[in-house]
Order: C-alpha cells, then structure tokens, then sequence
C-alpha cells in the first residue's frame, strides 16, 4: 500500500522532506518511524490524515503520515 | 529605594513615590493591572486625560534568572475598550529594575501640540520638548537617541503610527543591537501618542547591582530554573533552532492555519514561508538564526533575517507575523513578508492586528490575495503616510470590517484573531473568547495541549475538557506575565515539575518571603479577577466573551468542523475563586 510520509524540523535532515512509499498491508505507524530511525523518544507529534495518532495505529493505502519533534512556538 | 515614578503630562512635572504596602510583591502585569484598575475610571476614553499608561518590570527582572528581563504595559486599550497588559523583550525592563523603579506611570496628557521626550535616570525624570524626533521611524529614532546621549540608553518609543493614535499601533522597546521588539497588542502606541510622548530614554549609570535577600538559595535555583529550559526540548532546542515559526508546518498539517481570512485551515504555500525554509534562508544569508530579545534569555526563540543581499531586514521575525501575510493574506515570498515586518516594526503597528486587517481588506478588495508588494506599499506610503486609506487600515480589522459592510471579520472585543483557527484548535478559542484582553493566543496557550503534545493531550477539535484547560492555562499565564518571565518558560513548567518549583524558589530567595505553588496560583486567578472586574465595569460583559457569529455557521475545511460552544458552556469559565 501507499503511504505519504512527511517529515519536519530536524527529522529532514539526511532524511527527506515528502515522499510516497511503500509498505505492506497492516503495517502500523511505528514501522514506519523505525524504518526511517527515528526513535520513539525523539518523536513529539505523529498525525495521521491530520490528527494525532498513536504509534501503534495501522494505516491503510492512502494515508497521510506526518512526523515532528517536539516542538512549540506562540 | 524601589520607588513608584509618575509623570504627569498635564503639568510637565514628575514626582517620586514610596511603594505602597499592597503593590509591594507584585510586578509585571499584576502590577500594570493592579495600577489601572486602582486609578483609571473604567467608562473613561482610552485615548483622554483620565486613562494612563503604566510600564513595570517583572518581579524578577534585573537578577541573573534566566529571562526575567520582559516590561510589561497597562492600560486601558483603545482597541478593545477593556483592560490590556502587553510584554516584550529589549533592555527597558532590566534599566527600570536597576534605577529601582517599581513602576513608571505616565498620567494626563498636554494642553498643546507639543511632543516631549522623558529621559530616566538615577537622578530622577526630565522632561523635554521634541522637535526632530517628531514623524521619525522607530529604526532611526533609536540611532538619534544613541547618539544624542553617547551611550546605548534603552529606548521605548512610538513610531509614526503612534503619533497618529491609530488603533493599530504598538509601542517600540530597542534591544541591545538597536533593534526593535514590541510591546504589540491593544493600540497602546495610540494611548502614549494621546500623550504625546514621543519616546522615553532610560540610563541606568551609576546604579548597584540588585541584590537578592538570599543570595545563595537563589543561585541555586536559579541554576536549576536554567537547566529545566536547556533540558526542555521546545525550549532547549526546537525555538532556538526554528524560532516560532516552525508552527507554519504544524497548524497546516493539522489543519488549523487560518488561511484566506479564515477560509480554509490549510494553506498551499506553506512549505514556502515555514520555520525550516526560513532557518534554511536566514543561514545561507548569513544571519542568525538564534538570538535572545533581551539579555538572560537563554532560549533564544528570535533571529536575524537579512535580505537577498545579505542586509539586515528583521528580527523577530514570528510565526504570528509569517502566517498572518503568509496564509491569511496568501502571501508566499518570505522576503515580503520580511520587509512588512520591518516597515511595521518602523512605523510601529502591531505585526498581528496589522496582518489580520489586510487579511480583511483583500476579501474586500481593497487589494488582491497574495499581493504581497502592494501589502508593502500601503504600509510604507498610506498607513505610514495617515492617509485615508492608511488610518482606515491603521484602525484595526474591525473597523475595516465595519466600513466594507463584512461579516467575516475574526476579532474578539475589536482585536484580531491570532494565528489558530478556534473551529479546529477549540481549546486557543475558548481563550480568544474569554480573555480580558481580546483575541490573545497568550493568554493561555492551549494550543501546546491541543496540537503540540506539551502538558498532557486534549483533542483539539473536541469540546470535553477544553473550558477548564483553556482556564487553568490563562490563570498560569497571568501568574507567568507578573514575574517577567518571558512566556516560553511554560513549556518547560508544564512538563518538568522543577521548573516551576525554582522558579517560585527564585521569588522566595529573591524577596525574603515564602510563596508556595498554591500562592502563585492564587496570584493568576487574582490578576485575572481584577482585570475581568475592569472589563465589567467599561461595559464588557459576557456578551463580548463570544466568537463572531461566522465561526458558528461556515465550517472549516479539511475538518470541517464549525465553533459550537455555548454560552452557558463559555461563561462557566468564570466560576472559580
Ligand atoms: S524566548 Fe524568545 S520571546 Fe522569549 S525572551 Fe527569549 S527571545 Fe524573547
């Protein structure tokens, strides 16, 4: 299936900034950010389709993965 | 002797206080708050001879803490009608704590056409008549008082904007680079320009180092207070290395970037004004992409932002500022958006009443989405000029609104919403709608709950637990605003138990006194009470605690989702002692 992966701040360094890629079905969000290395720990905010999601979620072809650190403003 | 330091306009004459008993601990906003709601006549005119306008540093401002060094300004706001406190960086606050001023109020207002200058020094206050000052941008006007005293004074000034009472305009504090950070929201640049103070220079030669009641247990702290902001991932990393603005990418994605006056919750050109494209541009120009506003700030969320030519343009270049002409006006070349800062930062108007206006003024043609050289040119030459055309903009959203007969105008009590749509960031709207000041995005910020994962998590576009979120957050902020604190500390506070307890710690070692947590609570709940008591009083009552109608009726895309608390749900904001 098709997953669109965006990554942000510092997790594009070395990295990518969006790219479509592949996965079997059933994978789950925290495939994904393990098969990118980035580290649990290291991730603030994980939205799917533009909520937050949970790392354990399974996505399904067509999704819309974001990734960011923790990170804040105002 | 800290000391209580009133000007009086009317008579061109100053006089020097003691500081009563019951304003003795407090500082920052709960003292500007306190001051006005004492002194000013709540029905009185904003821009008349019974309003004042008051400037205190924070309760820690001037000691080592880890940056205390915020002034705070009180009101009462031409642009809303209520109460207003604003705060910024720059080197005023840590003068004024130094001279041992607990608070500067500037009362009455000149018979004639005059405009004056005040010069503050150990000696006391002088009052001067202005003549080549007077029309003269802030950037320039910092560099003539430089000059005329040889020595860098602290400058807190109104620009042209000021001069001319527009409802818009903020007032000017310098930074040690002779740059300009503002004390931006609620026209309180118009309140000095009723005044006709042009500017006033602070020197603080030949005053003691502050010292503390005790020294030891508050280095302590305040080694512990650093380390929890260093430590902290926002504030040890993220906001030095991004600024404010990496929350471009973070609102669109969740789909609450105001975008096209508050149209859309998702802007195409986003990745064009980012926080990464613009720490991408500010290093390849060779700028900074970390810079503190005053000195002891160690988060250092501000930057320098050269143009293609690698000049200075801006500093203090905020999210706030990039999505308003960014998606709300759907400008996408960062350098125009750039150089309006740095026009608004001159003329002295608000970055966000001022972005939210033209937001306005393009769905009503005066100009089209996405123009971001004609947003240029109306600053420089109508809004800076007081043209028509500019002081129509120079009023602010709502009155751009009222003029073009528009339904879609996002203010709350006549100041504009920030940069987080309320449809789907509930908990932000919820402060938008309550706070004393108007839309204000920091009078609690429950967008790091609701989108940023800091302070636990609340569904953003759900309505369970935002009221009291949103209130609790409002009451910290308060508490936060009085110690000089800049308000990036809460978020460290809200996740490291530490931060918080030293912080309460540096108070108690600084002052000789014993606050708990419970006390410093009591004191943001006590600010708010009293400025909510003010609002009452010059006629804002609940009927103002509301969203405009168009939030409830067009639902925001992607989420689609509109604004539907009700009255009820929102006045329980209130119930608490
Ligand atoms: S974190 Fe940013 S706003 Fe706060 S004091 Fe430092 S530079 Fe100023």
């Amino acid at each position: 299936m098709l997953i669109t992966v965006k990554l942000f701040a510092n997790f594009r360094v070395g990295r990518f900034v969006v790219e479509v890629r592949d996965y079997p079905a059933g994978t789950a969000i925290k495939a994904v950010s393990g098969s990118l290395g980035l580290a649990s720990q290291e991730i603030g905010m994980t939205m799917l389709n533009g909520r937050h999601a949970e790392p354990e979620r399974v996505l399904k072809d067509g999704d819309v993965l974001a990734f960011f650190p923790l990170l804040g403003g105002g | 002797m800290r000391h209580i330091l009133r000007v009086n306009l009317a008579s061109l004459s100053s006089l020097r206080e003691p500081v009563p008993e019951a304003w003795a601990s407090l500082g920052g906003r709960a003292l500007t708050s306190t001051v006005v709601a004492q002194e000013v006549p709540p029905a009185c005119h904003p821009l008349g001879p019974n309003n004042k306008l008051v400037f205190a540093p924070g309760m820690l401002t001037g000691t080592p803490a880890a940056n205390s060094g915020r002034l705070s300004a009180g009101s009462k706001s031409p642009l809303t009608g209520g109460i207003k406190e604003s705060n910024a960086g720059g080197t005023a606050a840590r003068m004024l704590a130094k001279l041992e001023i607990h608070a500067l109020i500037l009362e009455g207002m000149p018979q004639g056409e005059a405009w004056y200058s005040l010069h503050v020094t150990k000696d006391g206050v002088s009052i001067q008549e202005e003549r080549d000052t007077v029309g003269m941008g802030n950037y320039e006007l910092v560099k003539v008082v430089h000059a005329r005293y040889g020595k860098p004074v602290a400058v807190v000034s109104v620009g042209p904007a000021g001069e001319m009472r527009m409802l818009t305009a903020n007032i000017s504090v310098a930074d040690k680079e002779q740059h300009l950070r503002s004390l931006g929201r609620g026209g309180l640049g118009a309140v000095m320009g009723s005044k006709r103070v042009k500017f006033i220079s602070i020197d603080d030669s030949g005053t003691p180092a502050i010292t503390s009641k005790n020294p030891e247990k508050f280095k302590e702290a305040a080694r512990i207070f650093a380390k929890t902001l260093l430590d902290h991932p926002v504030s040890g990393k993220g906001l030095p290395t991004y600024g404010t603005n990496v929350l471009v990418n973070i609102l669109n994605e969740a789909g609450g970037l105001p975008t096209r006056n508050f149209t859309q919750g998702t802007f195409e050109g986003h990745d064009k004004i980012s926080g990464e494209t613009m720490h991408d541009t500010i290093v390849a120009r060779g700028g900074a992409p970390t810079h503190p506003c005053h000195p002891g700030c160690i988060i250092r969320c501000s930057q320098i932002y050269n143009d293609q030519d690698g000049n200075y343009l801006t500093s203090g270049f905020e999210y706030e500022t990039i999505w308003g002409f960014g998606a709300d006006c759907c400008v996408e070349n960062l350098d125009d958006i750039a150089m309006a800062d740095h026009l608004m930062d001159d003329l002295g108007v608000d970055s966000i009443e001022t972005a939210v206006t033209f937001g306005v003024a393009m769905e009503a043609g005066v100009l089209s989405f996405g123009d971001g050289k004609e947003v240029v040119r109306i600053l420089r030459d109508e809004v800076g000029k007081g043209t028509p055309l500019g002081r129509l903009l120079g009023g602010g959203a709502a009155q751009v609104g009222r003029a073009y007969g528009l339904t879609r105008v996002p203010v709350v009590k006549g100041q504009g919403i920030p940069a987080y749509d309320p449809r789907s960031v509930k908990g932000i709207g919820v402060n938008y709608a309550m706070s004393t000041m108007g839309a204000d995005h920091t009078s609690g910020y429950a967008v790091a709950t609701n989108i940023l994962n800091v302070g636990g998590r609340v569904d953003p576009l759900g309505k369970d637990g935002q009221v009291e979120l949103a209130r609790n957050l409002n009451i910290a902020t308060a508490a936060i605003d009085s110690t000089g604190m800049c308000l990036f500390v809460a978020f460290p506070a809200l996740d490291i138990p530490e931060c918080l307890s030293s912080l309460v710690d540096m108070i108690n070692a600084h002052y000789g006194i014993s606050l708990t947590g419970d006390d410093v609570t009591a004191l943001g709940k006590s600010v708010l009470k009293l400025e909510r008591k003010f609002n009452l009083a010059a006629g804002l009552g609940p009927e103002q605690d509301r969203l405009p109608e168009f939030f409830c009726l067009e639902p925001l895309p992607p989420h689609n989702v509109v604004w539907d608390f009700t009255p009820a749900e929102l006045d329980a904001y209130w119930d608490f002692d």
